[in-house]
Formats: structure tokens, C-alpha cells, sequence
């Protein structure tokens, strides 16, 4: 196997002094579609922020094509930014600009083409995520799946070797989010481009990977491809993908005793 | 126990105060650090001049007349007990073109273009749009907020002579065809009073300074608001309360300044 | 497209400002008196100043002819030295007479020229070689004190 677009070797990271990822290790080998999953707020969204280089580790480092991300000057990281792509949770699209000026954003911004030829690649990317006739609608205009759509279309906006999707199926209905998960896996073959999908939605996203990191506090406690996860024996991963309210997931936040509280005393 | 408590408060508020100011400051600094795109592509600018300076059109021309209205009538009064209504003219332009101009107009500003500035930076925040211009290698600094920065520092003067105008011409509407002050008078008293560098340039001073403070202030909230709709809506009343009093504080230390002696 | 309506706005916001500007410029302000270019210098030296500032106006005849440029002390003499810009249209005699008014009673100060009846005119760079300093009213309230304390021996 060639060496991988994006490796992840120790890193660690902490707010404060409040621990967030704890010596994680991946490798995101090229054309792959490589799901991060678990719980929310155990680290996965802080994990790709790191890898966009918004945040430096306090330990470890990242790689991207080779380069390490948090040893990049401001140049070296826009140059290297410009070859990413990014969905955020809830699209993140620009609300003052209309759908074709959202997806022609960075095509405005980062080469000189004529304004022509400007429209004819936005045309053609809202046509790959079937959105083609809504460039004049304003954001506010479009539904939750059709905005995530259009933002998937604004990510693919400069055909990026790296895309990466933070929680692409929150909060969408059960048709969109089979479409949207079909693009993401059509967009990552057809543009050859790597793929890291940050979610917790266990079925849509093992239908459509190629290998999975499962993440709990920190730290990686599972990975193999989705069938090695479908059927893991880890207790966690079977709670968690099939959703079972026992587990070593408790129920209840790790509060004072209840009926302590209550004055009830056994 | 208490006491303890409050000053260990008091001391959390200033040290978060002082810590703000620099940041405001390093904030400031980068935006004019990154204003080279808000010119070479200026269309941005504009764009926000739109936003900042002709959406508040109405409330400083509305005010302006009114407020020159009012400096017609209560200045008419009082003069009129000295024998010198004549002076009226000068007594409304002077007052307009030295300290209410500026000064109203930018504390309009602050509450129209200001607020709206700071809510619409801190929602881009909160819906991540920032955070996505960043990934897509697009500063932010250079391509949303020294656009806007640049808009209000050239809006802002402009808005306050416009102010100043509307209220001189409110002041003849109520002095002159309203309660009979000689016309003639009006403006020549006005004209010898009222000096092109002196009075009209520093005040056309005063107002630059004062958009720099309130579009700073408004762009720094924004941008540093928490995330959240309590932030967000904080952060909007912080930018109001904050640019009212420090563009009063200028003030007071830029006529000081200016209106020294001589 | 919606831009250039946009722009149209703020074209015309920018040309009402600058228009709001040069009204109060020339309109309100001062500024259609000063022909800049159009002047000529002329100096006087007083014993006494009293309140003149620069900008302060020159009449004569109660007319404006031109504005005080700059006051400083003559360490020579130790003497008020006042510059003053003058319209180039206003020649005056080679004897006027330089007079510290004030207009009204508690008004500004300005300076009063009398033309004599010379048939030289002031040249750029000259002196008003007679001048009137300002009435000092302390003075003025001390002299009549004064006299009337004389007068009653």
C-alpha cells in the first residue's frame, strides 16, 4: 500500500487541562471512504479540525500529503487548505449569497477564470448533487437536505484530493440522508478524492464505507471494515450500533446518587 | 467569605477585561493587516457600504432635521432674552458641526449599522460560515471583516455631514421661515462664525475616529461572540452600550484636543 | 442584476455626503472667503493684542478683505507681530491705519483698516506702520479710576 494521504500519529489534545483526544492513530489511505464514529462530544469533530489545521495537537502530529499540518505557516496551510474540502454540520452556507454565488465562492476566490466558464463549473456541480435550477435561491430558501447538497457541491466546488464531512447525516429525513450518503460515496470515486466522514449515524454510513475508527473518550476503540464492525463483540460497538440502552454506556450522567438527593436512605 | 468571593470576582471581571482589550487590539491590527483585498476588490467594500452606510440614510437624515429643529427653537429662546437672535445661525451650525453631528450620527450608527453588523458576524460564527471560509483557505479577516471595517470608516464621516446639513437646514426651516429670524443674518452670522478648518475638517475628524471605534467595536463583538443565541444577542448589546460610551469618551478627549485655547 | 442598483445606492449615498460636505464648506462655513490663492501678506506689529486669534477677520469699512494668519511675539521689541492675508482685489495706501476693534461690546476682536491718502500701495511683505492696539478694558476701567480719583483733589 502507497503511503496514506492523511496519517495521525499520537496526537494528543486537550482544552485547558481537560483531555479531548488521547494518542490517536489513524491513516486515511488515498480513494478510501473512512468513517470516524461514536458518541457525540468524544473527540471526532476536534479529530478533523485537526487535520483542516485549525487546531494544533499538544502532542503528535498530523500529516497531509506529506506535510505536517501545525509545522505550516499561514501560506503553506491556505495552499495546502485549497486541495480540502470541508461539509459542516449543518452546511455552513454563506446566507448572504445565493446558491450559485455560495458554490462559485471559492472559484472567485482562489483562480482568475472568467465568469463564463465560472458558470458552467457551478452548473456542472449542482448538477452532480441534482440540484441543478436552484442557483438563484437564496440559502434560506432551501430545505435541510437540498442546503446540505448544495454545501456538498460547494465542497467539491475546486475537485479537492481530500473531503471531509463533519456529521453530513445530522438532522436529515431517511430519503435525504440515502442520498446524500449515495453522493458521498459516487463524489469520492468519481473525483478519485479521499474521503473522511465524521459521524454517529451507525446504518446509513456502514452501508456506504470502506473502513472504520471507532472513537470513545479520546481514544480509538475499534476499527475494521463494516463488516468486521456489524459484527464486533466489543460491548461498546454492539451498543452502539445497534442502539441498545444497556451497555457500558450508562443511562444516567455520573451524578450525585438519586436518592441520596431525594432524602431517601435505604 | 463573601467579601472574598466578590473581589476574587471583581478581579476575574478585570483581568477578562484587560484580556479582551488586547485581544480587541491584536484584532484591530489584523484587519488592517489584511485591509489590502477590501481596495483591490472594492466591490466588496461597496457592497457593505451599502449595508452600513445607505441603510442608515433615513434614521440620520430624519434625526438630523429634527434635532436641528429643536436646536432652532430652544436656541431661538434662549437668545431672545439677550437680544441676539440673530445669532441663531451660528449658534445651530456650530453646535451641529462641531459636536452633535458627529456625535449623533455615530451613536445612530452604532445602534443601526453597528448592532446588525455584530449580529450578522456573530451568526456566521455560530453557523459555522467562518469557520468553513477558513477551510476553504479564505481569511476571514481580509474577506468579511475589513470590507466592512473599510465601509463604515468611509460611511461615517459622510452620514455625520449629511446630519450636519439636514439639521442646518432644519434650523432655517424653524428660525427663519417658521418664527421670522432675518434671513440675511442667519447666514452671514453663520458663515463668520464658523470656520472651514477650525469647525467643518474636525469635525469631519471627529467622525472618522468615531467609525473606526464603532465599526471595530461592532466587527471585534461579532466575531468574538460565543457561538450561541444568548452570545450572539449579548454581544449586540455590548457592541451598543460599549461604541455610545467610548465614542462619548473620544469626544470629550478629542474637543479637548481640538478646542483647546486659542 | 441586483448589483448595480446596489451600486447606484451607494453612488449616490457617497455623492449626497460629499455634496453635504462642500455645503457645509461654503454654505455654512467659511471657506468661499478665503481665495486661497488670491492673497497677499501684510504684517503689523501691535503693543497690545488683547483676544486676536488667527482667523480672526479684517474689515474695512466694515467690510471683510481678508483674515489674520499668525500672531507671534517680536523678541526684537517685544511687540505683537500679526500677519495677514489679504484679498489681492483690496490695495490699500501706504499710511492706513491698523485698528484692534471689537465688534459689539463683548464680541470677537478684529482687525479695522483706515486707508490714509497715500498714493503708494502696501506691496506684499509690507507693514502697516500705524496700528491701534486693542483696548484692554482693566485698562480702561483703571485709567478712569484713575482720573477720577485725580479729579476729586
Amino acid at each position: 500500500m502507497s503511503t496514506p494521504l492523511v496519517e495521525v500519529r499520537d496526537v494528543n489534545f486537550a482544552y485547558d487541562s481537560r483531555p479531548i483526544l488521547k494518542g490517536i492513530n489513524m491513516s486515511f489511505p488515498k480513494g478510501k471512504l473512512i468513517a470516524i464514529m461514536g458518541l457525540s462530544g468524544c473527540g471526532k469533530t476536534t479529530l478533523l479540525r485537526h487535520i483542516g489545521g485549525v487546531l494544533k495537537p499538544t502532542g503528535g502530529y498530523v500529516k497531509v500529503d506529506g506535510q505536517v499540518i501545525h509545522e505550516l505557516d499561514r501560506e503553506g496551510l491556505y495552499a495546502l487548505r485549497r486541495k480540502m474540502g470541508m461539509l459542516f454540520q449543518f452546511g455552513a452556507l454563506f446566507t448572504d449569497m445565493t446558491v450559485f454565488d455560495n458554490v462559485a465562492f471559492q472559484m472567485r476566490e482562489h483562480t482568475d477564470l472568467p465568469e463564463e466558464i465560472i458558470r458552467d463549473l457551478v452548473m456542472m456541480k449542482l448538477h452532480a448533487v441534482g440540484l441543478y435550477g436552484t442557483q438563484d435561491l437564496m440559502p434560506g430558501e432551501l430545505s435541510g437536505g437540498m442546503a446540505r447538497r448544495v454545501a456538498l457541491a460547494r465542497t467539491i466546488a475546486l475537485d479537492p484530493m481530500l473531503i471531509m464531512y463533519d456529521e453530513p447525516f445530522a438532522g436529515l429525513d431517511p430519503i435525504s440522508l440515502t442520498v446524500v450518503g449515495e453522493l458521498i460515496r459516487k463524489l469520492n470515486d468519481a473525483l478519485g478524492a479521499t474521503s473522511i466522514v465524521v459521524t454517529h449515524d451507525v446504518q446509513e454510513s456502514l452501508k456506504i464505507v470502506d473502513y472504520v475508527y471507532f472513537v470513545a473518550n479520546g481514544a480509538i476503540i475499534a476499527e475494521g471494515t463494516a463488516d468486521d464492525i456489524r459484527a464486533s463483540g466489543e460491548a461498546f460497538v454492539k451498543q452502539f450500533v445497534h442502539g441498545e440502552m444497556d451497555g457500558p454506556i450508562p443511562f444516567h450522567y455520573p451524578g450525585n446518587d438519586f436518592n441520596t438527593d431525594l432524602g431517601v436512605h435505604a | 467569605m463573601a467579601i472574598v468571593r466578590s473581589l476574587r470576582g471583581i478581579g476575574n471581571r478585570v483581568v477578562n477585561a484587560v484580556w479582551r482589550t488586547g485581544y480587541g487590539a491584536r484584532f484591530f491590527l489584523m484587519t488592517l493587516f489584511y485591509s489590502g483585498m477590501s481596495f483591490r476588490r472594492f466591490r466588496l467594500t461597496v457592497r457593505e457600504m451599502f449595508f452600513s452606510g445607505v441603510m442608515s440614510l433615513i434614521i440620520i437624515l430624519v434625526a438630523g432635521m429634527f434635532v436641528g429643529m429643536v436646536l432652532g427653537l430652544q436656541g431661538y429662546e434662549t437668545l431672545k432674552r439677550y437680544g441676539s437672535e440673530s445669532a441663531l445661525g451660528s449658534l445651530v451650525a456650530l453646535s451641529l458641526v462641531r459636536e452633535l453631528g458627529p456625535v449623533l450620527a455615530a451613536l445612530l450608527f452604532a445602534s443601526r449599522a453597528g448592532s446588525a453588523m455584530t449580529a450578522e458576524i456573530g451568526l456566521m460564527k455560530a453557523t459555522e460560515q467562518i469557520d468553513a471560509m477558513e477551510l476553504m483557505a479564505v481569511n476571514p479577516i481580509a474577506r468579511v471583516v475589513a470590507p466592512r471595517f473599510w465601509a463604515g470608516v468611509i460611511s461615517m464621516p459622510l452620514l455625520a455631514a449629511l446630519f450636519s446639513a439636514m439639521g442646518v437646514f432644519g434650523g432655517y426651516v424653524v428660525g427663519v421661515v417658521l418664527i421670522g429670524v432675518d434671513e440675511g443674518s442667519f447666514w452671514s452670522q453663520m458663515q463668520s462664525a464658523v470656520d472651514f478648518q477650525h469647525d467643518v475638517l474636525n469635525g469631519v475628524i471627529k467622525s472618522f475616529v468615531f467609525g473606526v471605534a464603532v465599526t471595530v467595536i461592532a466587527l471585534f463583538e461579532g466575531y468574538d461572540a460565543p457561538p450561541t443565541a444568548e452570545g450572539v444577542s449579548g454581544a449586540t448589546t455590548r457592541t451598543v452600550v460599549q461604541s455610545s460610551l467610548v465614542i462619548l469618551m473620544l469626544d470629550f478627549i478629542l474637543t479637548a484636543f481640538m478646542f483647546r485655547g486659542d | 442584476m441586483e448589483r448595480t442598483t446596489l451600486d447606484l445606492w451607494v453612488g449616490a449615498f457617497v455623492v449626497a455626503g460629499i455634496a453635504a460636505l462642500v455645503v457645509l464648506a461654503l454654505k455654512v462655513g467659511n471657506l468661499s472667503t478665503y481665495n486661497v490663492s488670491d492673497t497677499y501678506q501684510l504684517q503689523a506689529h501691535f503693543t497690545n493684542v488683547g483676544g486676536l486669534k488667527p482667523t480672526a477677520s479684517i474689515r474695512s469699512a466694515g467690510v471683510l478683505v481678508g483674515r489674520v494668519t499668525s500672531i507671534v511675539l517680536d523678541t526684537d521689541r517685544y511687540e505683537a507681530k500679526v500677519t495677514m492675508s489679504i484679498d489681492k482685489r483690496y490695495q490699500f495706501p501706504k499710511d492706513t491705519f491698523a485698528n484692534i476693534l471689537t465688534s459689539g461690546l463683548l464680541g470677537e476682536q478684529y482687525i479695522g483698516l483706515i486707508p490714509g491718502g497715500d498714493d503708494k500701495m502696501l506691496q506684499n511683505g509690507d507693514e502697516f506702520k500705524k496700528t491701534q492696539s486693542a483696548v484692554v478694558l482693566e485698562d480702561l476701567i483703571g485709567k478712569f479710576l484713575y482720573n477720577s480719583a485725580d479729579s476729586k483733589k
